[in-house]
């Protein structure tokens, strides 16, 4: 029916940032992250993204510094590899090819071409079980090499990799495992294993979450599910072990980390505080509570200067050793479940989405960065594990832009249930969101479903509630108090049969309201709240209700669990209907199409069609192996020009859509990957030369000089293609060791920058004669035989001018001039205009 | 690393009417005085001339009542029968009084014998006024007549009959000394002129009317009788501008408050409506009793209203010194320069400037939620309410608390006294619809944590046992009104059917008495 497609699905932006922890470079300028199938190089001052390293074709589940050279890191993947960069210029070095999936990596200098990688040998890769393999890795000039030398440390280790830790510069091993820390001595070759019980009479829990160990001092540190911390010394005795505890968390430690020196231990966990506890004098501590999101892992820098913390909202946070928050890098915060849908602010593009507890996250998918939070509870959010506390559950933006509403919820478990709705307006002066209306019970049961009016002029809100009602809300619709006009204020309460309403949609133009009573379709007019028909479905609760676009807009799609219904609202009867089940009805806001996910044997489908004719346009199947409930279409940047019938449905916007595994996927045409692939490409290239202040203060002038002198010079694809540019290039490129001195090159490098027009040097010189330049008298001979030849030519027009007859002094004088560089003021003028 | 968010207070709009200028305008006055007469009053007039005093007509007296003094100043007594009407004229040096047994009485308000009877109807006078020059006195009568009398001569200069019933509604013009308006029990309202001797205008009211009143300008005619207040354009010949339902029983007394011409109605349901100009209810005076007469000094100062029982209520307005003396009393807060010291103070060129985090302000309860101290939190929630007696952070201090999951912990071991403050607060506020949800929720934990050491306190106990009291009251109210609501549903059910098929069949004036019947 459709000819094959070259549209493809693709995984875009918004991966985790907190999987594993992150690392810093070792002068603390870069923190370095596994993002997805890639590494993402971020800067610890602007906290903006470097570059990523790609090349992973898989989750990447581990990187560290390589010891041997520290702007190296290795990083490590499912895909079964372990990867060299060198990350300052984003280049894969190496490719070792393991062929297992690795799930941690570790390295020390005290083994040096040995890294330790935790690995799943099982044939079926989700047992629990890991084991730890030591890797010789093999030296040889090849980008791919097969890493062969595997020998395993010891099998049976925690999944979590944190449980595992390289002590004292990697004379041993420890790693925990449920209630065992083993400890295993490489020189020895010899493990000892300390158990503990798993309850005491307290009943604490006493199970390991996390290992760390001093990096200069015979001390493990383990972290416990009741927030106990136990510091383990003379761990090399099988029975005189000791250890003592630290307890200040009231949930599970989640990590715990020495600082480089070995002076403080940092531990966090769900409480979202970071304690610093002084080594050797227990119980000292210092607290930064409020991070925002639970904490997963601590990095230090090597300096001891820095810290950052991943957090369980995708967040990192860069702190300062005087415990001050310097900066925070913020990815797509992704929760167990999207409880809202989907959608697109009409302002600014970006995905909108309930993020962290309580707040609505802005998402640019273009720049695929974190823009803010709007915090929409407005409560403190307590971490503790086990509390029901205010979420987000429903949020809908207006046609503008200018109206936000949202819903939250609490106590949705238990019976009592506590719900608002807001009223947010936007304020053009603070460019956010302002609350402007709180409505504390807006129904007597939760509310399903909410719809804006699509209509410029009035701004009207629907909801549906679960107590059988349906409210629409009106800006200052209370005439009675004249001084409030601007508040929301309840001006509909509609009901049929006292049947559950299920969903609501407002037509295009607003001029009718559609209000799905389980299995009846009502609509309604807004204007004077009259019920203007019912539409009887086929059996079956309807889930989704979308009216059609544009010449579509007499058309209203419902969905039940089993069927897609389309009904022809002039004629009130049903045009067309199949019977398929759609999880997810999402209408494209600038044209006609609605694209339709159905799940059916296990994968989900995408069909996309006009509500016109029931033909989809297009389909792809097995698009992903779940169930997809959440969908949106973003509107392209600028609209691409496809006459293919089966991908001119991406023309004017693009279609995201979200997995039940949080994955967020996009439809994508390769064409179009191709051009995005090729410029950044170019841009690679571009970027050859290193930034220098140098060469940035180099290119500039280059390029203006090129403007004002050649302005109709056509190059190749490069304009920026210097001149003189063979010495300069070769200056810029040979080794500094290999060059002369510099002051032997200095002029030579200037006069190549000479401009050769004399027009402009005349003026130059006369207003400049008096000036005096020791320095010039000191060059030797030799440089000045080099530039004489320059010189003598360019001299020619000034010396017409002056008087012939010149005493020797004054001769002098002049050469000396001559000799003086001034190209700078070439630049001074250049830059005049 | 975020800052702590403070509690956020709730504030819930209070359910019930709107407070509006008028509502606050008709509040402000005094809880009513209350005097004994010896029968129904049935006529309240204020004298003209300061201090305004005012002559109530009840049984066989006639009192004057001074604008704040509990007793009489003035009473005429020497009635045979009921006396009715005493009305001042416009200097207030003269009154004048209809009676049962048909004589009308003119006194000098500072006299007791009567200077003048004017004898001629055969029946009650009921209503007796001056025609505004001050030389004429109009009477109506039981006998169906109106009669003009001359006070000089004491002659009766005319009589009118062209009323059909008892004549008990009478308003003189202001304007025009040979203008007066009447209301008959024959359901007309006329408009008589002593030059042509007859009526100019009638008007059908519909009901025996009971009170007829000229607005200031003369152009509105108000005329009360059944449940109907209606008003009528007299510039356009006497045309029905509004009619008013807005009391269940008979309207018996109306007049204007002299700051805004607004109405002002009295009825038999024991209730006075105040009315704006566009004659909507904003406000409304409730009484024990049914109401006959009314009467509002000049500045709407003393409301004066008599009841059937022989009850006088007066009502004076408050007035704002007293909330003056108030507000200076309170204890004022520091002066705006202690605020921006400092602040306003503008860095030189060379100045190095260190700024310093503000320090962000907290209120104490929040401090406490803020390391964790739920009992002190709540204590200090409680203070606040004991202080400002406002519930609103309290309750908002609670949910908090609920939200952290810790509130079991925060009433937990608590003394007799603290318990007590709680359940005192329970107790105050579980039945605002707006906070019962939370106080519920704390009676309940108080129940399950204390409930075997509760006989060991005796106040708890009392104070419980009050909790259940009151509890059980309000189920029984709510059963109450469900049955009601049931009812109801009944009513309207049987209603509706009929009335599709009424659709059908018969014409939809019929329906229109129906609904009303309901």
């Amino acid at each position: 029916m459709v000819e094959k497609s070259d549209i493809r699905v693709v995984r875009c932006g918004g991966s985790k940032i907190n999987l594993r922890p992150s690392v810093f470079s070792t002068d603390s300028r870069f923190v370095l992250c596994a993002s997805g199938d890639s590494v993402k190089v971020y800067s610890t001052r602007t906290e903006e993204c470097l570059h990523s390293l790609q090349g992973h074709t898989n989750q990447v589940t581990g990187i560290t510094l390589n010891p041997a050279n520290h702007l190296q890191v290795y990083s490590c993947s499912a895909d079964g590899t372990v990867k060299l960069w060198d990350f300052i210029d984003g280049i894969l070095i190496k490719t070792f090819i393991i062929g297992y999936p690795v799930f941690a990596i570790c390295v020390s200098e005290k083994h040096e071409g040995i890294i330790f990688l935790q690995l799943s040998m099982a044939t079926n890769s989700k047992s629990e079980c890991l084991q730890l393999v030591a890797v010789h890795l093999p030296k040889s000039a090849e980008q791919e090499v097969e890493a062969k030398e595997l020998s395993a440390v010891c099998s049976h280790i925690s999944s979590n990799p944190s449980c595992t830790a390289l002590g004292r510069g990697g004379e041993f091993i420890a790693f925990a495992r449920h209630l065992q820390l083993n400890v295993y001595f490489f020189r020895k070759q010899k493990t000892y294993s300390f158990s503990l019980q798993a309850t005491d009479k307290k009943g604490a829990k006493n199970a390991f979450t996390c290992v760390a160990c001093h990096p200069t001092d015979d001390c493990i540190a383990t972290g416990h599910e009741d927030g106990k911390i136990r510091l383990w010394r003379n761990f090399n005795q099988k029975k005189e072990y000791t250890y003592s505890t630290l307890h200040w968390h009231h949930n599970a430690v989640n990590t715990l980390c020495f600082t480089p020196e070995g002076t403080h231990l940092l531990s966090g966990g769900i409480e979202s505080v970071l304690v610093q506890w002084k080594y050797g004098a227990d119980n000292k501590k210092e607290l930064l509570p409020r991070l925002g999101g639970a904490i997963l892992h601590i990095a230090a820098s090597s300096d001891g200067q820095l810290f950052c913390t991943s957090h369980s909202d995708n967040k990192l946070t860069v702190i300062e050793s005087n415990f001050k928050v310097c900066g925070v890098i913020q990815g797509l915060v992704k929760g167990d479940d999207v409880l809202t849908d989907l959608m697109i602010d009409p302002r600014s593009k970006a995905l909108v989405l309930n993020g962290r507890p309580g707040h609505l996250q802005f998402y640019s998918l273009l720049r695929d960065k974190h823009l803010y939070n709007l915090d929409i509870v407005q409560q403190e959010y307590i971490y503790e594990a086990g509390l029901d506390q205010f979420e987000v559950v429903k949020a809908v933006f207006d046609i503008k832009g200018s109206w936000l509403a949202t819903v939250e919820e609490r106590g949705r478990k238990s019976s009592d249930l506590e719900f608002f709705l807001k009223l947010w307006a936007y304020d053009e002066k603070t460019q956010s969101f302002v609350l402007n209306t709180t409505i504390t019970a807006a129904h007597t049961d939760r509310i399903i479903s909410m719809c804006f009016s699509s209509s410029e002029e009035t701004t009207m809100l629907v909801t549906t509630a679960e107590d059988g009602q349906f409210k629409a809300w009106c800006q200052g619709a209370d005439a009675d108090t004249q001084q409030d006009q601007n508040f929301w204020s309840c001006d509909f309460v509609g009901s049929y049969h006292n049947l559950k309403p299920t969903n609501c949609s407002f037509s295009a133009d607003s001029s009718l309201l559609a209000v799905s009573f389980q299995e009846v379709i009502t609509i309604w007019s807004p204007e004077t709240w009259e019920m203007l028909t019912t539409l009887c479905q086929p059996p079956g609760e309807i889930r989704d209700l979308c009216f059609g676009r544009l010449s579509c807009s007499k058309y209203l799609l419902s969905t039940t669990n089993r069927n897609l219904c389309c009904w022809n609202l002039l004629t009130c009867a049903l045009e067309w209907s199949t019977s398929v089940e759609v999880s997810k009805l999402q209408p494209d806001p600038l044209s006609e199409n609605v694209a339709a996910f159905s799940y059916q044997s296990k994968h989900t489908d995408l069909f996309v069609f006009k509500p016109s004719e029931p033909r989809p346009l297009f389909t792809h199947k097995n698009v992903c192996s779940e169930k997809v409930h959440r969908a949106v279409f973003v509107p392209q940047e600028e609209p691409l020009n496809n006459c293919d019938e089966s991908s001119q449905w991406l023309n004017r916007s693009q279609l995201y859509f979200l997995t039940q595994n949080m994955d967020l996927l996009t439809f994508n045409q390769a064409t179009e990957e191709d051009r995005m692939l090729s410029s950044s490409k170019r841009l690679v290239i571009d970027d050859s030369v290193a930034v220098t202040p140098f060469y940035l203060l180099l290119g500039k002038h280059r390029q203006q000089q090129q403007n004002l002198n050649t302005p109709s010079y056509t190059g190749a694809d490069k304009p920026q293609q210097p001149q003189g540019s063979a010495t300069i290039k070769e200056l810029l490129h040979t080794p500094a060791h290999v060059l002369p001195a510099a002051s032997v090159l200095c002029s030579m490098f200037v006069n190549s920058l000479l401009i050769s027009k004399t027009g402009v040097r005349e003026e130059m010189e006369s207003s400049e004669q008096e000036m005096d330049s020791e320095k010039e008298e000191e060059e030797s001979e030799e440089e000045m035989e080099a530039c004489d030849s320059q010189q003598e030519l360019r001299a020619q027009g000034s010396v017409d001018e002056v008087t012939p007859k010149l005493s020797k002094a004054q001769e002098k004088e002049l050469k000396r001039v001559r000799k003086t560089d001034f190209s700078w003021m070439a630049g001074l003028i250049d830059s005049k205009p | 690393m975020a800052s702590f968010k403070p509690t956020k207070v709730q504030v819930l709009p209070k359910l019930g009417e709107k407070v509006t200028e008028d509502t606050l305008y008709w509040r402000n006055y005094k809880s009513p005085v209350q005097m004994k007469e010896f029968g129904a009053v049935k006529k309240i007039d204020f004298s003209p001339l300061p201090p305004h005093n005012y002559a109530v007509t009840a049984s066989t007296r006639v009192h004057i009542y001074g604008p704040h003094s509990q007793e009489p100043i003035q009473s005429f007594t020497r009635f045979r029968d009921t006396a009715y009407c005493g009305t001042f004229r416009g200097d207030g040096k003269l009154l004048v009084t209809g009676s049962e047994e048909g004589l009308i009485r003119l006194f000098d308000v500072s006299g007791r014998v009567a200077l003048r009877q004017f004898s001629g109807h055969s029946k009650a006078v009921r209503v007796t006024s001056f025609l505004s020059d001050g030389l004429r006195v109009v009477s109506g009568s039981d006998d169906m007549t109106c009669r003009v009398w001359d006070i000089p001569s004491g002659a009766e200069l005319k009589t009118f009959t062209e009323h059909t019933d008892y004549v008990r509604a009478l308003a003189p013009s202001k304007l025009n000394p040979d203008l007066f308006v009447t209301g008959s029990y024959d359901h007309t309202v006329k408009m008589f002129d002593m030059r042509s001797g007859s009526s100019l205008m009638t008007m059908q009211h519909g009901y025996p009317v009971e009170c007829v009143l000229l607005y200031p300008s003369e152009a509105l005619l108000v005329s009360t009788g059944g449940r109907y207040v209606k008003i009528w354009d007299l510039l356009k010949g006497g045309q029905e501008l509004v009619s008013l339902k807005n009391h269940h029983k008979t309207v018996t007394c109306a007049c204007l408050s002299t700051v805004d011409n607004k109405l002002l109605t009295g009825s038999l349901d024991r209730h006075i409506k105040v009315y704006n100009s566009s004659y909507k209810v904003v406000h409304d005076f409730d009484y024990d009793t049914s109401i006959l007469s009314m009467a509002i000094a000049p500045h709407d100062e003393v409301i004066a209203v008599g009841m059937t029982n022989g009850v006088l209520s007066v009502r004076h307005r408050k007035h704002k010194k007293v909330n003056e003396t108030l507000t200076s009393r309170r204890r004022r807060g520091p002066s705006y320069r202690v605020f921006v010291k400092g602040k306003n103070f503008v860095p030189r060129q060379d100045d190095f400037l260190v700024s310093k985090p503000v320090k962000e302000y907290l209120q104490k309860h929040d401090k406490q939620l803020k390391s964790f101290e739920v009992s002190k939190a709540l204590d200090t929630a409680l203070q606040i309410w004991g202080r400002t007696n406002k519930p609103e952070v309290t309750v908002a201090v609670i949910m908090e608390i609920n939200r952290r999951g810790t509130l079991k912990n925060a009433l937990a071991g608590r003394d007799e006294q603290s318990l007590s403050k709680i359940l005192n607060f329970v107790l105050k506020h579980i039945f605002d619809p707006r906070f019962s949800q939370p106080m519920i929720m704390v009676g309940d934990i108080i129940v399950d944590l204390y409930k075997e050491v509760i006989p060991q306190s005796p106040s708890v106990e009392r104070l419980l046992q009050r909790l259940m009291d009151v509890l059980g009251g309000e189920t029984e109210l709510q059963h109450e009104l469900l049955q009601v609501l049931g009812i109801l549903d009944t009513l309207f059910a049987s209603l509706t059917p009929r009335k599709e098929v009424a659709a059908l069949a018969a014409p939809p004036v019929d329906q229109g008495s129906q609904l009303q019947a309901a």
